[in-house]
């Protein structure tokens, strides 16, 4: 028998036609003000997969992944260098439109942010914004979104209610559902699960493996396990420098450099 | 061994006795700060309620000597007056508070901070004043309009303020929310950070609106007083209950004092109810503000 018949869960197919790159980042570097938040990072993050980014606190993985939809220009004092290249786009030039940009690449953050104002409202948000469907298509837009997030069955009846009325887990998927209902392209994760207890973050990580058969997704986490668990490819940042990147299977059983390795045994960080 | 246990004992009463002392003083004053509250209250009510009947919001004043009459005219016109104030000072707040919340962090916006503090300390009279320099002489007399502007002037400070604070206080995280699903930041304002701030917003306003509703002095010389109806508000005084309070109290007739605790009455209880639906508008929504 060849040994790639070899049944492996997260069998990384590498750089295929199926999973062709989605944003190649190029030499980014970040700022905030004199502070250098990133250094000359370069990665390829491939189409309908996910991509974890590892490292310990203040590491700049959160400030990349602010940089993909742009986010940091909300920051004083936030400045880039380099290029980030989306479907061959470069998104940090001055005259990209930031609302199309952010329509393509949603965002979602560590903290359930769920706005003031009914579930249906909640999800309507972006369509509403976009002029994406009104009447019944934003009905079934809205229906549509919360059932790819695993919520509807637990909201149907409660469309109405506030966002607040939900708990932090159910908050947190509306916030995906929210994303979803723009129909983007890549969905960035800001440590997701991190303000969740272990059975909403299961059904988080188990909903992001059903996301992936439609969107390219980034995580940032400091769960190792969670990494390893979902993700396809791996980058862990140090300092703001990207130290290693490749197939999840190999950097968590096979680190090249020795800080990876360092870290992910739990020596620091 | 037993005078190492009775030094310890002995701080522990000093302690116990300063906690009694303190806690003792800080219930004076909480009761020195509400009786008169509850006095002035009290008074306003005895006085007021023997004066006060139908009369008093139907009929127009009568002229010294006849007994009865009342103040409809002022009770409208002071409505009236508030209306206009919240006109000209609410637009100017809600926006001014926005902006400076929003897009302050400048050195425009601490001018415009600073200049509102000024504002809010500036005397009513001189409001007044400036008031009748700048709208009441080139409109060739005292109007409702002058009046509401005046009263709205007092009003942009506390409004801006406010509005301010309570725009501060909703959190970034829902902003961003907003923006990473590619709202502009004018939506974002208008749909999530003022959704949020509603409730609190809401009751700035009423009590922006309660602070002026009582005051005399902006008034006194920008709107009049007048014994007639005048619903024309661009032209000719306006009555209002703190200008006919302020008249009927200094004159020397039994009648009038009468009328006078009445209107307090009237007014005192207007404000009063403005505070009370300010205090229901905040509850149970800064859950949302979290």
């Amino acid at each position: 028998m060849p040994r790639s018949a070899v049944p492996e869960v997260k069998a990384n197919p590498g750089p295929t036609a199926l999973h062709p790159p989605k944003i190649e980042v190029q030499g980014l570097s970040c700022y905030y003000g004199r502070f250098r938040a990133l250094t000359e990072v370069k990665l390829t993050i491939r189409e309908r997969q996910i991509t974890a980014l590892i490292g310990p606190s203040g590491c700049g993985k959160s400030t990349f992944l602010r940089t993909l939809d742009r986010m940091n220009d909300v920051i004083e004092g936030a400045r880039h260098e380099g290029a980030v290249l989306l479907d061959g786009e470069d998104i940090l030039l001055p005259d990209v439109d930031v609302v199309a940009l952010r329509r393509r690449v949603g965002m979602v953050f560590q903290r359930p942010n769920p706005f003031p104002m009914t579930i249906f409202d909640n999800v309507a948000y972006g369509p509403r914004i976009h002029g994406l469907a009104r009447g019944s298509d934003l009905e079934d837009l809205v229906e549509d979104s919360l059932k790819r997030a695993a919520l509807w069955e637990e909201v149907k009846d409660k469309l109405r209610h506030s966002a607040f009325d939900l708990s932090g887990g159910q908050q947190q998927r509306l916030c995906i559902a929210r994303v979803l209902a723009v129909e983007p392209e890549v969905v960035l994760m800001d440590e997701p699960a991190s303000a969740l207890d272990p059975i909403s973050t299961l059904r988080i990580e188990e909903l992001m493996h059903e996301l992936k058969q439609h969107y390219t997704i980034v995580i940032v986490t400091h769960n190792m396990q969670q990494a390893a668990r979902v993700s396809d490819e791996t980058g862990f940042f140090l300092n703001g420098e990207m130290i290693e990147f490749g197939p999840s299977t190999r950097i968590f059983t096979d680190p090249a450099d020795k800080r990876t390795e360092d870290y992910i045994t739990g020596r620091f960080g | 061994m037993t005078a190492q246990a009775k030094a310890p004992s002995l701080r522990l009463a000093r302690r116990k006795a300063a906690n009694g002392l303190m806690w003792g003083g800080a219930v004076l004053a909480t009761l020195a700060a509400l009786v008169p509250l509850g006095l002035i209250l009290y008074y306003v009510a005895a006085q007021g309620i023997s004066s006060l009947n139908l009369a008093f919001f139907t009929q127009l004043p009568k002229p010294v000597g006849e007994s009865g009459g009342g103040m409809a005219n002022a009770v409208v016109g002071s409505l009236i007056l508030v209306g206009l104030a919240s006109l000209v000072g609410l637009p100017i707040g809600l926006l001014g508070g926005i902006y400076l919340a929003e897009f302050g962090n400048n050195r425009l916006g601490w001018a415009i901070r600073f200049a509102a503090d000024v504002l809010s300390g500036v005397p009513s009279i001189v409001i007044g004043m400036f008031v009748l320099a700048l709208v009441v002489i080139p409109m060739h007399g005292v109007s409702a309009v002058a009046g509401g502007c005046a009263l709205g002037l007092m009003m942009v400070p506390i409004a801006m303020r406010t509005t301010e604070e309570l725009v501060r206080l909703v959190p970034m995280s829902l902003r961003e929310g907003s923006l990473a699903l590619g709202a502009t930041h004018w939506r974002t304002i208008v749909k999530v950070v003022m959704q949020a701030a509603k409730g609190g917003v809401i009751t700035g306003v009423l009590l922006a609106i309660a602070r002026i509703a009582g005051e005399a002095a902006p008034i006194l010389f920008t709107a009049g007083s007048t014994q007639w109806w005048n619903l024309k508000v661009t032209q000719g005084p306006m009555s209002s209950l703190p200008v006919q309070i302020y008249l009927y109290a200094g004159s020397p007739f039994e009648e009038w004092h009468r009328q006078a605790w009445a209107a307090a009455l009237v007014l005192v209880t207007m404000v009063l109810l403005l505070s009370i639906a300010a205090r229901y508008a905040t509850r149970g929504r800064m859950r949302l503000v979290r």
